[in-house]
């Protein structure tokens, strides 16, 4: 059973994928595009049921491993890539419109989409620490290209950037999963057996920890590039400034977390092997170096995506920081905060998205008065700033505050740190968005409707996860938070 | 018993051919013999997975050298020397700066990485103890390659070197990943190698040059 509901998961996305690379320049591309989004998310969602219900299983010879933590994560993943298709359709329509893209470029877009879409939900799944590497490469590869969609020289120059860049992480994470394989070889034997985490999780207290040291600063500074933690961040604002708006808003949503998620696996080995909180502390150093920069960075922008981009840098910096505290009630926040994030930042480029179509520039100094012209958009981005600076009662308050607190419990001298940084974050996105969203106007009518109600869905959901939190959800939050300890 | 001995020799006589060679494209300016470096390359790392193959009786091995063969040795340098034919850089010859000083930073590089694969090399067993440190050593000198190149192509090629350097260490620390797995990073490499290629069109077309100085335009100020 669970064999085919994976089954069903996995293959969505890559049949979707087959179908747009034939049919992916038909003026139905778009509607197909969102059908086989939403129906991966109806995958998700019965496998997701079926786990909470049974908890963690294997699948497939053991080659695939799903359990509460990452099957929250393919929930997510799953319902922000349906989203960010619809949102796609009528963005994709105006850009082509405007006659900054081709239909063929719309079918490269398609088809590298749900491409895009299965690798991530691969890497999401494995068991294998070997595939995960391989699926984590091959979803840089899938959006490389998708960076340069627009062909400007300053696209160019972000996709080779950004496939450089994670190019080498990438590589060095490699290095760290075979010296974990080198570790791991000697307990379990060589064969097939030696890189599957179920396998590793369970001698995890034999494995080699001179070895896994190493390999863990390898996994973390190779994963970590693709988080963008500091100092390995440079090529995210750029890849996020000069890719299409709904590939911004999957890279900062999706694949930061799905990053994360594999930094997250070697953790558990790591902190069983060695016994001491080496992992967790290298982690909440990056994690904390993260916040800090962008929060410095942000009030220098004058790109409305790239200020976003460093936004993201600063959230994926605190959930790093959180995990890296490690217990039940901040490995709760940061899964949490993962959550909200995602579906707030995603939020946050669809409406930055309409906005810039509306302003022709992304030069914050040129978008004026969003809601005189077009109210919904306005407010869309006006909602999704307050949420995203933890403003209650939305749900990045409530996370933020847990980690804070937690921080002030077990690290009292972080919390001065991270409440300065968050304050001068607030203070810059705060101060440029309000000329952008009130005031004079400057912005044009589109020729398309815009698509906005995958925003005010996020938003709502970003409100309800700070008003209420159903008990099942939490539930499960804290069942996942059991497993990574 | 006396045959371990003579491979577990050639094996370190390849471990140190590759390490010279990773030396020799650091130090090359001409965009063609380093294409023809990293095929020689590829030939050592297909030549070490045999030796290992043999000594250890892992059949799968034989796969990965094969495999090494195939793409390292034959299709990857062959779609590098169609692309700067038809890019028409064949002949191109990069400006270095300052090789001696290049090549004093990779002697600290090795050293380096020697030190810190030390305490993993006191663990390895049998024939491939001491490798993981030149493996480690030309991964970063790669690296060091990387960062030293202007133009496009020879960062690729130092990027594709950077991942022979890491197979080494597959290959001689572990003696092998999962087949599976080894599948997926050749089929990753091979992709990846296309998009490069669709780049250098790219960045041709928009910028008139391979040159990717040209491309540092990006930045917070």
């Amino acid at each position: 059973m669970i064999d085919l509901q994976l089954l069903a998961l996995l293959l969505i996305p890559l049949f979707g994928s087959g179908m747009l690379a034939v049919f992916g320049s038909r003026p139905w591309a778009a509607e197909l595009n969102s059908l086989m989004s939403g129906c991966t998310f109806v995958a998700s969602v019965v496998l997701a049921m079926r786990v909470i219900d049974s908890g963690p299983q294997v699948a497939f010879n053991e080659q695939f491993f799903i359990d509460q933590f990452n099957v929250f994560l393919v929930a997510l993943t799953a319902f922000v890539a349906f989203t960010t298709s619809l949102f796609s359709r009528p963005y994709m329509r105006i850009e082509q419109h405007h006659g900054k893209l081709s239909v063929s470029m719309l079918h490269l877009y398609y088809s590298m989409y749900q491409l895009f879409t299965f690798t991530m939900l691969v890497a999401l799944t494995t068991n294998n620490m070997g595939i995960l590497w391989v699926a984590m490469e091959a979803a840089t590869l899938t959006t490389v290209l998708l960076v340069s969609l627009y062909r400007t020289p300053a696209s160019l120059e972000a996709a080779w950037k950004y496939f450089i860049l994670c190019g080498v992480g990438i590589a060095l994470a490699l290095f760290g999963t075979i010296l974990l394989y080198f570790a791991a070889e000697r307990v379990l034997g060589e064969g097939g057996t030696a890189l599957l985490w179920t396998h590793l999780n369970q001698v995890k207290g034999e494995l080699e920890p001179t070895v896994l040291k190493l390999a863990f600063i390898f996994l973390l500074v190779g994963y970590g590039t693709k988080i963008g933690l500091v100092p390995l961040h440079s090529w995210l604002p750029d890849a996020h400034a000069e890719g299409p708006t709904p590939v911004s808003a999957v890279l900062s949503g999706l694949l930061l977390n799905v990053a994360l998620c594999a930094v997250m696996r070697s953790k558990v080995l790591v902190d069983g092997s060695l016994g001491t909180h080496f992992a967790g502390n290298l982690m909440m150093g990056f994690g904390l170096l993260s916040v800090v920069v962008a929060a410095l960075f942000l009030s220098r922008q004058k790109d409305i995506k790239r200020m976003f981009a460093y936004s993201s840098i600063e959230h994926m910096g605190l959930i790093t920081f959180a995990f890296g505290m490690g217990g039940p009630v901040a490995t709760f926040a940061a899964m949490l905060h993962m959550t909200v994030h995602s579906l707030t930042k995603s939020a946050i480029f669809f409406a930055v998205g309409h906005a810039v179509q509306k302003a022709g520039t992304q030069q914050m100094e040129n978008i004026r008065g969003l809601l005189q012209v077009s109210p919904t958009v306005g407010w869309g981005l006006a909602l999704g700033t307050f949420a995203i600076l933890g403003m209650p009662p939305f749900g990045v308050f409530a996370s933020e505050f847990l980690i804070i607190t937690t921080a002030m419990h077990e690290y009292p001298w972080t919390t001065p740190v991270l409440l300065i940084a968050l304050g001068i974050a607030f203070a810059s996105i705060f101060g440029k968005m309000q000329p952008i969203v009130f005031g004079e106007t400057t912005v044009k009518p589109l020729p398309h409707p815009p698509a906005l109600i995958p925003v005010f869905v996020h938003l709502l959901l970003v409100l309800m996860l700070g008003l209420y939190m159903p008990p099942y959800l939490a539930d499960w939050y804290r069942q996942a938070a059991a497993l990574l300890g | 018993m006396t045959q371990v001995p003579f491979t577990l020799q050639f094996i370190n006589l390849l471990a140190a051919l590759l390490l010279l060679i990773v030396f020799a494209m650091l130090a090359q300016r001409r965009i063609l013999s380093l294409i023809n470096l990293f095929a020689l390359q590829g030939f050592v790392l297909a030549l070490s997975t045999f030796v290992v193959a043999y000594t250890t009786r892992q059949h799968h091995l034989y796969y990965s050298a094969a495999l090494t063969l195939l793409l390292k040795v034959l299709v990857l340098p062959l779609l590098l020397h169609r692309l700067i034919r038809r890019l028409n850089v064949r002949w191109d010859v990069e400006t270095l700066i300052n090789i001696p000083t290049t090549m004093l930073v990779g002697i600290a590089l090795v050293i380096f990485a020697f030190n810190l694969a030390a305490p993993i090399s006191q663990l390895a067993q049998g024939i491939t103890r001491g490798l993981i440190g030149i493996a480690l050593a030309s991964v970063l000198l790669s690296l060091l390659m990387m960062l030293t190149r202007r133009k496009a192509i020879s960062q690729v090629v130092a990027f594709l070197s950077l991942e022979n350097g890491l197979f080494f260490a597959a290959t001689s620390a572990t003696q092998g990943m999962p087949l599976v797995v080894e599948l997926g990073i050749a089929l990753d490499v091979l992709v990846a190698t296309f998009i490069f290629g669709i780049f250098f069109f790219q960045i041709r077309e928009t910028f008139d040059s391979l040159d990717i100085s040209h491309m540092e335009k990006l930045k917070d100020d």
